[in-house]
């Protein structure tokens, strides 16, 4: 079975149709790259895995989204509880105006959990997953916006890893970082996937070639091609996803 | 373009730039000293009168003697009861226009709606206290009618800042707490109001000031011209400091004598609401630091 699904999406903002009949389906602990010039609906798609674009008036969707199996459009549906399964990492780093170690508790309290001592472990080891730990251990208390671009995001990460979800969405989170932070980011994601689903939108080809296993190219709401990396890198199957590649248009 | 003429040019373009920023400084200097004028004036006419026992005694001698102390506490309740009304029911009305509302014809109506609740004019304001809470609700001159005649006049101006506040919070923040499956008053109380809240602590400073210098809403609600003891209940009358100045500068028992009182009055006004926006900006630093730290 597969992980994460979309069966003949559409999506709609008001009248403009912003997906196509996209069908994907993901593997568990595989790292998928979307990429594709701006505009042509990956960020839109990425937001459907954790309902986030619920929170725009006036959109539509037609098709399925499964993750493990279920419609997670059906009614009735616990939108917290799949947010708590499916974490989010945006664009530009967005810790909150508290304490480093408050940003990473803070899913944890949202979501009931009162035990001071499980807080703190889970704290520390999800910080320790984004290889944070020894940057920060002493300074837990103090503001995380102290910490620089880089630290930021990997702690952003760590806040979404201590609620234990299953899939991790990725929203361009190094594009606002320098390219040492990008690299380091990197390495955390090929990290991760041993433990986590990853679905991670990029305009960078370099970044998708080198972190995804598999990569979905969308061109103006359309799913053109979805296949193996290396197989998307070095010898695509459709014309439009090689002119892509190779910086024909961008 | 020649190089004469390019120069020209650039020259003009600096006089025009200095010319216009010397008349932006010219006003705004303009401005301070307006202040510095009336303040100057109240202060140095008020401080032959105002004392330890000025602010602590009873007025004597048909209000030519003595102190305002009565008018003190008399403010300083109904400032407070009016910001008990208002300041719980304003901040969570503009939560709800600001957090839950959607976007469209009902949220529009209800924000021109507040818009215009801000423009009534506060004498109207005080003739509908009397009608509601002095005569139908038989609260009668009180306190209590007065606090609530000036918190409705407080209202609007408290869920205007307290909107302003909340939108000046990032998105990108509440984002951050829903894709972690918090709810959305979750939200609220965690990341949003945390954040806004010394800009909603600066609303609540304007709208006392707003309301410390009121007089039309207090005129048939509560003030009282003379009372010989401090009031005891919110069911009382009591005197406050703007309907006092009022009183003794235009029908008092002896105007030209009382006009030292007068301007003793004045300055203690403007020293009390002076005092609140130190305290509040004290709060909102003490808070702006905290916020990010908690």
């Amino acid at each position: 079975m597969y992980k994460i699904e979309s069966k003949n999406v559409d999506f709609f903002y008001g009248t403009s149709q912003a997906l196509k009949n996209i069908n994907i389906a993901i593997m568990q602990n595989t790292v998928t790259a979307l990429i594709g010039p701006s505009g042509c609906g990956k960020s839109t798609y990425l937001r459907l895995f954790n309902r986030m674009n619920d929170l725009i008036g006036n959109t539509k969707l037609n098709g399925q989204i499964l993750i493990d199996g279920d419609d997670i459009y059906t009614k009735g549906v616990n939108v917290d509880s799949l947010r708590k399964n499916v974490g989010m990492v945006f664009q530009k780093p967005n810790p909150f105006p508290k304490t480093i170690f408050e940003n990473v508790a803070y899913g944890l309290r949202v979501n009931g959990v009162t035990d001071k001592k499980i807080i703190e472990e889970r704290v520390e080891t999800s910080i320790k997953q984004v290889v944070l730990w020894d940057e920060v251990k002493d300074k837990l208390k103090k503001s995380a916006f102290e910490l620089s671009g880089g630290q930021q995001q990997r702690l952003c990460i760590a806040r979404a890893l201590a609620i234990q979800p299953s899939v991790i969405l990725m929203d361009e989170p190094t594009s606002a970082l320098d390219p040492i932070s990008t690299s380091k980011v990197e390495e955390l994601i090929y990290e991760l996937k041993t433990k986590y689903t990853i679905v991670i939108v990029t305009h960078n080809m370099q970044q998708a070639g080198r972190v995804s296993d598999t990569t979905a190219f969308f061109y103006l709401g359309e799913l053109v091609e979805y296949d193996n990396t290396k197989t998307i890198f070095t010898n695509p199957k459709i014309e439009r996803t090689q002119n892509y590649i190779t910086g024909r248009f961008g | 373009m020649t190089k004469t003429k390019e120069t020209k040019l650039a020259r003009s373009k600096q006089l025009n730039q200095a010319i216009a920023f010397t008349i932006f400084r010219l006003l705004s200097y303009f401005i301070v000293a307006i202040l510095f004028i009336i303040l100057t004036f109240i202060i140095m006419k008020g401080v032959k009168v105002v004392n330890w026992n000025f602010i602590t005694q009873m007025p004597e001698e048909g209000m030519t003697k003595g102190g305002i102390y009565p008018a003190i506490i008399g403010t300083l309740c109904l400032v407070a009861g009016s910001m008990i009304f208002a300041f719980p029911i304003g901040v969570l009305a503009a939560i709800y226009m600001n957090e839950y509302v959607k976007d469209g014809i009902a949220k529009r109506i209800i924000k021109q709606m507040t818009n215009n609740l801000a423009g009534i004019p506060s004498i109207v304001f005080g003739l509908f206290g009397m009608s509601l809470f002095v005569n139908k609700l038989h609260f009668g001159d009180s306190i209590l009618a007065g606090s609530l005649t000036l918190g409705l006049l407080a209202l609007p101006v408290v869920i205007r800042t307290t909107e302003e506040a909340l939108k000046a919070v990032d998105n990108t923040f509440r984002q951050a707490s829903l894709g972690l499956g918090a709810t959305k008053w979750q939200t609220i109380r965690k990341v949003v109001l945390p954040i806004s809240f010394p800009n909603i602590i600066t609303g609540l400073i304007l709208s006392i000031g707003r309301v410390s210098g009121e007089t039309a809403p207090i005129l048939f609600t509560v003030a009282a011209y003379f009372l010989p003891k401090l009031p005891t209940s919110i069911f009382d009358q009591a005197m406050a400091l703007p309907y006092h100045l009022y009183v003794i500068s235009t029908s008092g028992t002896n105007i030209e004598e009382s006009r030292p009182i007068a301007y003793g009055t004045a300055m203690v006004l403007i020293i009390i609401v002076l005092i609140a926006n130190l305290l509040a900006n004290g709060l909102r630093k003490y808070f702006g630091n905290k916020v990010k730290m908690n």
